[in-house]
């Protein structure tokens, strides 16, 4: 297989233990080129620790990671041609100027690398404070000037660890609008982020880590359509329809959601002998309209309630069919 | 952020790509000592010390008459750096080879910017090599700083009139001159092996302060060891000890023999600090 042709990154069998601790237990990963790849999980999960694992920074004790086909392990910095990025905060030294910063990373690139510099400074907008020393700089200047550094090298494959933390609302969008502007050209993009709104309107595929595991992997738009449906139902008696709907098979967290009626979480099929069953109680249904749950609440579900998919689901969402979430 | 001013990813290179070298990494870090504040502390530090000496020679007429070419400070300029260099192997040097050699790993550790310069394109040993250089030139710059104020300092004083060697023979001027470089270049032996352990320390610590501490604990424990009568055994042993081979040169005829032993002894301790060292950076996991 030509390098064009292999994953921007392929991970199987990762584990990373601390001591006691398995920080990363049995991560299987794979990013297309051309993915903007959401990387989500609460902390502790695993996340940050797997893309040091990507970028030669640690060793895993088990497993491999490849980018581009290409092992950091086996094949050292080599391995991260093509690839940049950061990990956790991006760090510079705080006693050299913005630009020094980057003529230093550049000077370690080679390549030319150098003569990106201008370019990629005016890209964050920093070219006005290059000048100044980086322990002046607030928090979201050294984010920005994080991704500046990550640009010299002129990637295929950006890993971007929280990007838009320590942003003004501005500037997150700015952050956002640049990184959907690199995916429209063909970069790859791994990111890792607590923002669910900025994964939802970035991404197209999404892995969900919880305690190390892999939750779930795959398309955004399948697991927001055809996992974890809730209903919103309103009747003549709601107080009675939650009575019959929490003893209804298939049907769970039935919650009365006030003036708004009821709402539960269920599949079609539970949803609709749950309206015969109502019918034959004698409660008449007003609405009973499908809720898409947002990805705040599956990542929620998946990572609070330890919810995972089997391998069998996993491939049922991939061919469309619409499933319950097991807690 | 300007989004659309984003230009098109160009196509990446393969093996073909242009890569630092040990040199690019060396003159960075450099540069990086260039833009500390501790890196003048010890070189402000290497040349003070030769110069309170020689103000504390002009104030009082006592003199150093203990010690090898004690007696020769009022009478020449060229005996100052080599008394300075006998008083200065007790904390001066292994203070300022420590203070860089001790901060250049951990410094990159607690600012959390190993992960930055290691996920470029230059190999970890390259930037083993880089730091390692860099801390051993700084050594040497502040070692050719306090030889060379204290050669001015002295010599504006006493002028630059032929020394007496340890033997007793007369060493012309310009001799003279050519052998305190020479005694600066095996004084600089010892030195490379305070700095390889005060780089391992770094290394392995991750820590400036335990690193620069712990290279000078080490250093003090080795003077204390020399002089318990009981350990007369272990005194040829002891890098310490090594600091006084350069006198082997300012016999005459020169006597090679301490030369080659320090640089020995010394190599025993700096290989095998350098080698863990090496390891430990090549190894390690970045996880901070």
């Amino acid at each position: 297989m030509s390098e064009a042709d292999q994953p921007a990154i392929e991970a199987r069998g990762l584990v990373k233990r601390y001591g006691r601790i398995t920080a990363v237990d049995e991560v299987d990963l794979t990013v297309s080129p051309g993915d903007v790849y959401g990387y989500l999980g609460p902390n502790g999960a695993g996340k940050t620790t797997t893309l040091r694992m990507a970028l030669g920074l640690i060793r895993p004790d088990a497993g491999n990671v490849k980018l581009f086909g290409r092992d950091p392990l086996v094949e050292g910095v080599r391995a991260l041609d093509g690839v940049a990025g950061f990990v956790e905060a991006p760090r510079f030294y705080p006693y050299l100027s913005g630009r020094r910063n980057l003529e230093l990373v550049a000077a370690l690139d080679g390549d030319g690398a150098a003569a990106r510099i201008d370019e990629a400074l005016d890209i964050v907008e920093l070219a006005d404070r290059a000048r100044d020393r980086v322990g002046g700089y607030s928090h979201g200047m050294r984010q920005r000037l994080g991704l500046a550094g990550a640009l010299l090298r002129d990637p295929r494959l950006l890993i971007l660890d929280e990007p838009a933390t320590g942003l003004d609302p501005a500037g997150m969008r700015d952050m956002r609008r640049l990184i959907r502007r690199l995916a429209d050209q063909g970069m790859t993009v791994l990111l890792s982020s607590h923002l669910m709104g900025e994964v939802e309107e970035l991404c197209d595929r999404v892995v969900i880590l919880g305690r190390g595991r892999v939750r779930y992997e795959g398309s955004l738009e399948d697991l927001m359509t055809t996992t974890g449906g809730y209903y919103e139902l309103r009747t003549t008696d709601d107080a009675r329809a939650a009575r019959i709907a929490r003893v209804q098979p298939g049907i769970g967290d039935v919650s009365d959601g006030g003036a708004r009626g009821l709402t539960f979480a269920g599949d079609e099929h539970a949803a609709t002998a749950l309206s015969i069953a109502l019918g034959e109680a004698g409660v008449g249904i007003a609405a009973l309209v499908p809720r898409t749950a947002t990805l705040e609440e599956l990542f929620l579900r998946m990572t609070e309630e330890h919810v995972e998919l089997t391998d069998d689901e996993g491939s049922r969402i991939a061919d469309g069919e619409r499933l319950e979430v097991r807690t | 952020m300007t989004a659309g001013a984003a230009s098109a990813p160009r196509v990446a290179r393969g093996s073909s790509r242009r890569r630092p070298g040990v040199a690019t990494v060396y003159a960075w870090e450099l540069r990086k000592l260039r833009a500390q504040k501790r890196t003048y502390l010890g070189l402000g530090a290497a040349a003070l010390v030769p110069l309170i000496f020689v103000i504390a020679l002009l104030s009082s007429s006592g003199g150093p008459d203990e010690v090898p070419f004690g007696n020769l400070v009022r009478e020449t300029g060229l005996a100052v750096p080599l008394v300075g260099l006998l008083f200065s192997s007790v904390w001066l040097f292994p203070l300022i080879t420590a203070l860089v050699a001790g901060d250049i790993v951990a410094a990159e550790d607690n600012h959390g910017t190993l992960k930055t310069i290691l996920t470029r394109s230059a190999e970890r040993w390259q930037i083993f090599a880089g730091k390692l250089l860099a801390a051993l030139s700084y050594a040497f710059v502040a070692l050719v700083v306090f030889i060379g104020v204290g050669l001015l300092a002295g010599g504006a004083f006493w002028g630059f009139d032929p020394l007496t060697s340890l033997s007793g023979t007369p060493i012309s001027s310009g001799r003279g001159m050519a052998l305190i470089a020479a005694s600066g270049l095996a004084y600089f032996v010892p030195m490379m092996a305070i700095a390889a352990v005060a780089l391992l320390l770094s290394t392995v610590t991750h820590n400036s302060a335990a690193a620069v501490v712990g290279t000078l604990i080490l250093s003090f424990m080795m003077q204390l060891l020399a002089i318990i009568s009981g350990l007369d055994w272990l005194r040829p042993y002891l890098l310490s000890e090594q600091f006084d081979a350069w006198q082997g040169l300012l016999r005459d005829p020169v006597d090679w023999a301490p030369i080659v032993h320090a640089v020995w002894v010394s190599a025993l301790y700096a290989v095998p600090a350098v080698a863990w060292a090496f390891v430990s950076f090549v190894r390690r996991d970045v996880a901070g």
